[in-house]
């Protein structure tokens, strides 16, 4: 197993009061396995993301507890030295919007560069060289020439693709993508998709994507794990989720997705708002907004039940969720 | 980018008439310039009428401008009422001044940035109060009190440093009241770069390098400080011009022979020539920091172009 995150807790501590953002994360990803992590915002996926990768602001964030395999080592207990030498070189990062992202003084070819510099001790020349390879391999026209230019003077489809050259520089085991098209067009979205998935076959990296998309999950991923209130709700492979969900909220997104065949119908909303982080109701933290809510959903906290062996709810009520 | 600085270059010819013509009446109104010239007795009117024609006083002021304005460019600024061409006052004033001031911005620059970073990173931390309460007491004190209160601890009390400067005006000596002549602007760059710093660290380009997996100071130098010291540059050069003109106190404190101390005694002595001519290169000074703050402005920042 590659990565393995088990009972992670993250708490931020605001003026107002501590949100608990990540509560009790079970995930796991093996080597070439695409991992799609599925929850609205504010559901944690990100904040678990940042966890696993070690750049969580701390403070205000905290980890409480838990511990994040990778490789076999809890990052949690190595040193901040040891950790940041994983960074880059063993996992890396992806993040959803590449125009903030990159650093806008600095020219893509040194922030590409960097990576080679930093972890390899490559010289600059060297560096310029890898660069360029990087850019052609996510295929960028004309990678020698643009090489100098800043990130503004790319289009936001090709900075993306610089995001993903940066992550891909080391050939890490494993890659974390934040809502990799979420800023995109729609028509680059697709070919940027295609892109991160051709090379995840090709290194065959571990790759966790989180999204709010389930169209395109439904292309990439391997399994899917589903995030409510800084909990998994719901993790199975993804052929299986999409024929039947085993947990109401899985089965409220779905239901919530427009459809050519139920064209002129009203479109299906999950009704409510997703938890204050700072004041999780008591009991399964999806209770108030779900159908079917029963007493023993409002006091006790359900565990992650086994539904098959590739497959976990954390619903009283799977089989019913299941099989209605 | 040339066409730029052209136009720039062209824009600057209207300012520069303007603030010398401004001047230039300014010092006319001021009172009579040859009274200056006979000391405490009222002078003779006949010795008066002969000096102003030997100036050239007896023209109109419009008049007086234009033959002015045509010495300067010949490298003409006229001659002191003692005899002296105000461009050797120049000569002898000038780089006694750029001294002080190259001190200055020096203290600036190691010791505001290095603040405004240490600051900027721990915001709301006792290191950050206490900085930003002395930032806060030496910009509300003016300068002749902090002048005069270091020469009289750091020179008189405890002979640590000369009172009052040679007329070479070597650096060693340039020191304190460099520092002096620092003092606001540099508690203005440690705020400006605390802010910046402040700001920028939660990024997404920082946290994109720390993702990255590079060291903690090199996420800080060239990922955090480059993006934050570009309005604390842009401040620097602008102040390069103020201090140049703006050392009169410092100057008149320390007995510095520079330019403060030559206005400031033309300004005495009712000496036209002299102050209309240091006031002349102060404005081409300033100008030309400007246009330079600008041009490297775009350097700095790469999504700035100028077309």
């Amino acid at each position: 197993m590659l990565l393995e995150v088990r009972d992670l807790h993250v708490e931020f501590t605001t003026r107002d009061g501590v949100a608990k953002a990540v509560n009790g994360v079970d995930l796991h990803v093996d080597e070439g396995e695409t991992l799609a992590v599925l929850g609205e915002s504010g559901s944690g996926k990100s904040v678990t993301a940042q966890a696993v990768m070690g750049i969580l602001d701390i403070p205000p964030a905290r980890i409480t507890g838990g511990e994040v395999l990778f490789q076999g080592r809890d990052q949690l207990l190595l040193k901040e030295d040891e950790r940041r030498k994983v960074r880059g070189a063993g996992m890396a990062m992806i993040f959803q919007d590449a125009l903030s992202s990159l650093n806008p003084v600095l020219s893509v070819g040194d922030q590409l560069g960097e990576m080679f510099r930093v972890h390899q001790g490559l010289s600059r020349k060297d560096a310029r060289a890898k660069a360029v390879e990087l850019m052609e391999r996510v295929r960028i026209p004309a990678a020698k020439e643009r090489v100098g230019q800043y990130p503004h003077q790319f289009s936001g489809g090709m900075r993306q693709r610089i995001m993903i050259a940066m992550a891909l520089a080391l050939e890490p085991a494993l890659i974390i993508a934040d809502e990799p098209t979420t800023a995109l067009d729609v028509t680059v979205q697709a070919q940027v998709m295609d892109l991160l998935a051709d090379l995840q076959r090709e290194y065959h990296m571990g790759l966790v994507l989180i999204t709010h998309d389930l169209g395109v999950v439904a292309d990439v991923a391997d399994r899917i794990a589903v995030m409510y209130a800084g909990r998994i709700v719901e993790s199975a492979p993804v052929h299986d989720i999409y024929k039947a969900p085993a947990h109401p909220y899985t089965k409220g997104l779905l239901e919530s997705i427009p459809r050519l065949d139920r064209k002129g119908q009203d479109l299906y909303a999950i009704k409510g708002l997703p938890p204050n982080l700072m004041n999780i109701p008591p009991g399964c933290a999806f209770h108030p907004r779900c159908p079917m809510a029963q007493d023993v959903c409002r006091t006790d906290v359900p565990d992650l039940f086994e539904v098959s062996e590739e497959r976990r709810s954390a619903c009283f009520y799977w089989r019913e969720t299941l099989h209605g | 980018m040339g066409r730029y600085v052209i136009r720039r270059l062209l824009q600057m010819i209207p300012v520069f008439l303007g603030a010398t013509l401004l001047i230039f009446l300014m010092v006319n109104v001021m009172g009579d310039p040859v009274a200056g010239l006979c000391g405490e007795r009222q002078c003779d009117p006949a010795t008066a009428a002969q000096l102003k024609k030997e100036f050239g006083l007896d023209k109109p002021v419009w008049q007086q401008y234009l033959t002015y304005m045509g010495n300067v460019f010949t490298g003409d600024f006229g001659t002191a009422f003692n005899g002296q061409p105000v461009t050797e006052l120049m000569g002898s004033a000038f780089p006694v001044t750029i001294r002080l001031t190259i001190v200055a911005i020096v203290f600036e620059i190691v010791i505001g940035i290095t603040l405004g970073v240490l600051t900027g990173l721990r915001r709301g931390r006792p290191v950050d109060t206490t900085v930003l309460l002395v930032t806060l007491v030496v910009i509300s004190i003016p300068t002749f009190v902090t002048g005069l209160l270091l020469q009289l601890l750091l020179g008189v009390e405890w002979g640590l440093i000369k009172p009052s400067v040679s007329p070479d005006a070597p650096f060693d000596e340039l020191l304190v009241p460099g520092l002096v002549l620092a003092s606001v602007s540099l508690a203005y760059v440690t705020r400006l770069t605390r802010t910046s710093i402040a700001e920028n660290r939660r990024a997404d380009y920082v946290r994109t390098a720390i993702a990255k997996g590079l060291p903690r100071q090199r996420v800080i130098t060239r990922h955090l400080l480059r993006n934050s010291l570009i309005p604390v540059v842009t401040f620097i050069g602008t102040d390069i011009g103020a201090l140049m003109g703006g050392a009169i106190v410092t100057e008149r404190i320390f007995n510095i022979h520079g330019v403060g101390y030559q206005l400031y005694q033309g300004i005495l002595r009712q000496n036209t020539q002299t102050v209309v001519g240091f006031v002349t290169v102060l404005v081409l000074v300033f100008l030309v920091a400007n246009l330079l703050v600008d041009l490297l402005y775009a350097v700095l920042d790469p999504r700035i172009r100028y077309a």
